[in-house]
């Protein structure tokens, strides 16, 4: 088999679960990294993940039902995401996008341009989104489908899968 | 037949591929690209991945420094 035909068929699956900033960044880095050299990509937005792929980008009540919605609001979106260690009550990430940005790295919000330019799926859970009382149109329209288990095992079949 | 630029010596990674395989999409065929890169892992990547995805190494020249020009053609 040639190299061309063996890229083809690589395919890199990522369960994005953590909703962490670090961890985010780390996720759309192996992703778009991933894609740009020719791997099919598929990011599975779960639980804290989700905050990742919100369209409101601030802190917003988003979601059905009173409680969600505190929740919503509390957990907030991708510019809210706290860093997994010295978040400092949020002044963390915001002071690391500012470092990043200085050293001529991709933000968390570059990276996730780059995924959506690179046509990378992301896909949306169903059951913590019927949780948090979240449906697909509070997400970015570039989230292609809501999926549960079974479809996500179908999609990263024959690839690599990770959890981050 | 038209050639595009880029610039990616002050990228990082992922941002070196990325930008590469985002410039290289937009083209048409037989459109070539030229990147400016640097030594390192952009030099001895960014060719054999546009090669394995199907593009064309025209020509790999060092323009000084450890800067080096590569035009891709689509």
């Amino acid at each position: 088999m040639i190299m061309s035909e063996l890229i083809k068929n690589k395919k890199l699956s990522i369960i994005s679960f953590s909703g962490d900033f670090d961890k985010l960044v780390a996720a759309f880095t192996l992703a778009t990294g991933s894609a740009a050299v020719g791997y099919d990509v598929n990011i599975f937005f779960t639980f804290w993940g989700l905050n990742a792929i919100k369209k409101k980008k601030g802190r917003a009540f988003t979601g059905k039902g009173f409680l969600a919605r505190f929740f919503g609001f509390l957990m907030g979106s991708i510019n809210n995401v706290p860093l997994s260690k010295l978040n400092f009550l949020g002044a963390s990430p915001k002071l690391m996008t500012h470092m990043m940005r200085k050293r001529n790295v991709a933000t968390l919000n570059e990276l996730v341009e780059a995924a959506i330019l690179l046509n990378i799926n992301l896909y949306a859970c169903e059951m913590s989104m019927h949780i948090l009382g979240l449906t697909k149109d509070d997400f970015i329209p570039e989230v292609k489908e809501v999926i549960g288990v079974a479809n996500f095992l179908n999609y990263s079949e024959g690839g690599d899968r990770m959890f981050i | 037949m038209i050639t595009k630029y880029l610039d990616i010596t002050r990228e990082h990674c992922p941002m070196t591929f990325v930008k590469t395989k985002i410039e290289l999409s937009r083209l048409q065929k037989g459109d070539r690209l030229e990147v400016l890169l640097t030594e390192g892992e952009p030099l001895e990547n960014v060719p054999v991945s546009s090669e394995e995805q199907g593009y064309k190494v025209i020509s790999i020249e060092k323009i000084g420094g450890n800067i080096h020009k590569i035009v891709i053609e689509k």
